[in-house]
């Protein structure tokens, strides 16, 4: 850990790219989560599963012979289905209860969807290879693989279709309504069992698609579900509910904070580092409001 | 209080005979009571303060990691231990396995506990579910980072010293059980010691309503950071004990292993229902033999059905086996039924 930021001004260009594009991947992710809290006031742990399965799916694709690029488009509608099959099974059973239970309930999920992966798709880490090749810039001093280009245009694109989508359509209105207030919503003659169910498979769909353009960027494995349950969590706290230019610069915030992180300190304290920053906002966060005799709600 | 006797006395006879009598389930009954020291220790926050804590296992990795470092760095070089693997290149005298070990497990009671005690301003004053994520990611992240320091092993683990050539083949076994069972005993009395006195009651304010139980001029984060301190207290000495029991610690998977340990510490709370003295010892015994009957008979099986449990316990009992008991024989807890009302129930029903 030295003076590396300054001295070699490329690799601090090289991080904050990398983390940008990386980031705009978690600030998908937590609309997803940002979506259903607001809506059904859950907490998912299961998210960051949600995003690894979506990835298995593309995975398998490019196993297959088809590109792993089609995935963005196959796999949230399999995982549109998961996600409502989840909601039916589980969700809707401790939506209205305790926010603990809910997160009891879904860290149970979790841990079964990591271990079916494990059993189905071996504890390998996998990458499903795009063959987009990579884009040199600056003299070839920063190296920037084509496909986290297209991963964050693909993503951009879709988190713009959503939020046309929850403008404009019916669902989205209804779904809007029922997070404003679901009993008058009720009243008003939406079926707000439907809506919980499509926000649930909603989310699960951009988890989908968040994973199939992780398992072409990055790797995947079993296992790695819950940092991004923890990043996509940190990005709603830290943007609040329902700010999305908020959640998206966030989310880039801390792309590039975990590139730098893992420059300065060291590729084995990532993933601590992103916990560990978790603890610190949610503290920071905690004095600020204790000056004013409140805490976080 | 005659028949409390009578019931702890046979209980104690027990635990101390237990060894001699089932010499084969030596290693299973110390990890029991292990597991007990962890539920009633998480049931102190989780159950009687509403703090639903996932981070509890960071004091429980702390205490076992400092143990066996205490243990192996008071006679040899602790880096060139964890360089050397489990090749005994230095090899602990009964004497010197004994002294490491108490001293170890002194230290490995204490500092969690001044750890507790520094962290739980900043911690408990989050509330609820931020509390929840907040010590779910404490827990995490201490596994993660511990898995990167290079003196206590790293991400290749730590063998903690072998047990000294003395006393027989038994010997082994015999110690870790005494040491856990009198662990057991002594967290036992101490929580029910606590349990009868106006810090309980101030607990259960702060569960019910913090606001108002500081209008009523409690201080709060006094107890809040008192309470998780006797936590802290015995998971470090229980995680001491598992340290020494299990013989080799890794980062993720034994010490810091918030996916088993620290997911398993709320699940028996809660199977034997949440805020009650009992419970979470009925709830410990009760999942150890299940998981145990589970992993042998469905290896590889065992996260998919824990995974399972977890939402089956959640979702369709959540008042746990005291809860349960309580619904159905409130005379026994010292609730006066009224016998119209109940028969005006069951008709309802």
């Amino acid at each position: 850990m030295d003076f590396m930021v300054f001295q070699y001004p490329m690799i601090t260009i090289q991080a904050c790219l990398d983390g940008i594009l990386l980031g705009v991947l978690f600030a998908l992710i937590a609309y997803g989560m940002a979506l259903q809290w607001g809506v059904m006031n859950i907490i998912n742990i299961a998210q960051g599963d949600l995003v690894i399965l979506g990835g298995y799916i593309a995975y398998f694709m490019y196993l297959y012979g088809i590109h792993p690029a089609w995935g963005v488009i196959v796999s949230p509608f399999i995982m549109y289905f998961v996600g409502v099959g989840i909601y039916k099974l589980v969700i809707n059973k401790v939506v209205d209860r305790d926010l603990f239970i809910s997160i009891l309930a879904t860290f149970g999920i979790s841990i079964l969807f990591m271990q079916l992966m494990n059993f189905a798709f071996g504890a390998d880490v996998v990458l499903a290879n795009s063959g987009y090749g990579t884009t040199f810039l600056f003299d070839n001093n920063v190296v920037l693989p084509n496909s986290k280009i297209f991963s964050a245009v693909v993503s951009i694109i879709f988190a713009i279709c959503l939020v046309i989508y929850m403008k404009k359509s019916k669902l989205g209105r209804a779904i809007r309504a029922t997070a404003q207030n679901a009993r008058a919503a009720k009243i008003l003659g939406v079926d707000t069992e439907k809506v919980y169910a499509a926000t649930f498979g909603i989310n699960a769909a951009l988890c989908g698609v968040a994973g199939a353009l992780i398992s072409i960027t990055f790797t995947i494995h079993p296992y790695m579900g819950l940092p991004y349950t923890i990043r996509s969590f940190m990005i709603v706290i830290v943007a609040g509910l329902g700010n999305l230019p908020g959640v998206a610069m966030s989310g880039m915030g801390l792309g590039v904070f975990e590139e730098f992180a893992d420059y300065l300190l060291g590729t084995e304290f990532r993933i601590g580092s992103v916990f560990l920053l978790l603890v610190l906002i949610l503290v920071y966060r905690r004095f600020k409001l204790s000056r004013k005799r409140e805490y976080l709600k | 209080m005659n028949k409390n006797l009578i019931l702890y006395a046979s209980i104690l006879v027990f635990g101390l005979a237990a060894p001699f009598v089932f010499p084969a389930f030596k290693v299973q009954l110390s990890i029991l009571c292990v597991l007990i020291i962890l539920a009633v220790t998480w049931n102190i926050q989780g159950g009687e303060m509403g703090y639903n804590s996932f981070g509890n296992i960071l004091f429980y990795g702390l205490g076992m990691y400092l143990c066996a470092s205490v243990q192996v760095g008071m006679f040899f070089p602790l880096s060139e231990w964890t360089e050397s693997g489990g090749e005994k290149t230095f090899v602990h005298t009964p004497s010197q396995f004994f002294q490491g070990m108490a001293a170890g497990l002194a230290v490995a009671a204490i500092v969690p506990t001044i750890v507790a005690g520094l962290i739980g301003y900043s911690i408990l004053g989050l509330r609820g579910h931020y509390f929840a994520i907040c010590t779910l990611g404490l827990g995490v992240a201490a596994g993660e980072i511990s898995g990167g320091i290079e003196i206590i092993g790293a991400g290749q683990g730590f063998t903690t010293p072998p047990f000294p050539n003395v006393g027989g083949l038994e010997a082994r076994g015999e110690f870790f059980y005494f040491c856990s069972f009198f662990a057991l005993v002594l967290s036992f009395i101490t929580i029910r010691g606590i349990y009868s006195t106006r810090f309980k009651l101030i607990l259960n304010a702060i569960r019910d309503n913090e606001d108002k139980a500081e209008a009523m001029g409690i201080e709060t984060m006094k107890y809040k950071i008192i309470g998780w301190m006797v936590s802290a207290f015995f998971c470090g000495l229980a995680g001491g004990i598992m340290g020494g029991l299990v013989g080799y610690i890794d980062s993720t998977d034994v010490a810091f292993d918030g996916r088993e340990m620290g997911v398993f510490m709320v699940l028996m709370a809660i199977l034997g229902g949440k805020g009650t003295l009992w419970g979470p010892i009925i709830g410990a015994t009760v999942f150890h033999i299940f998981k145990e009957g589970f992993w042998t008979f469905f290896l590889g099986w065992q996260y998919v059905a824990l995974g399972v449990l977890i939402v089956v316990i959640v979702i369709y009992f959540p008042e746990g086996i005291m809860g349960w008991l309580r619904e159905k024989y409130p005379e026994r807890f010292g609730e006066i039924v009224d016998e119209a009302d109940r028969k005006a129930q069951v008709e309802l029903k």
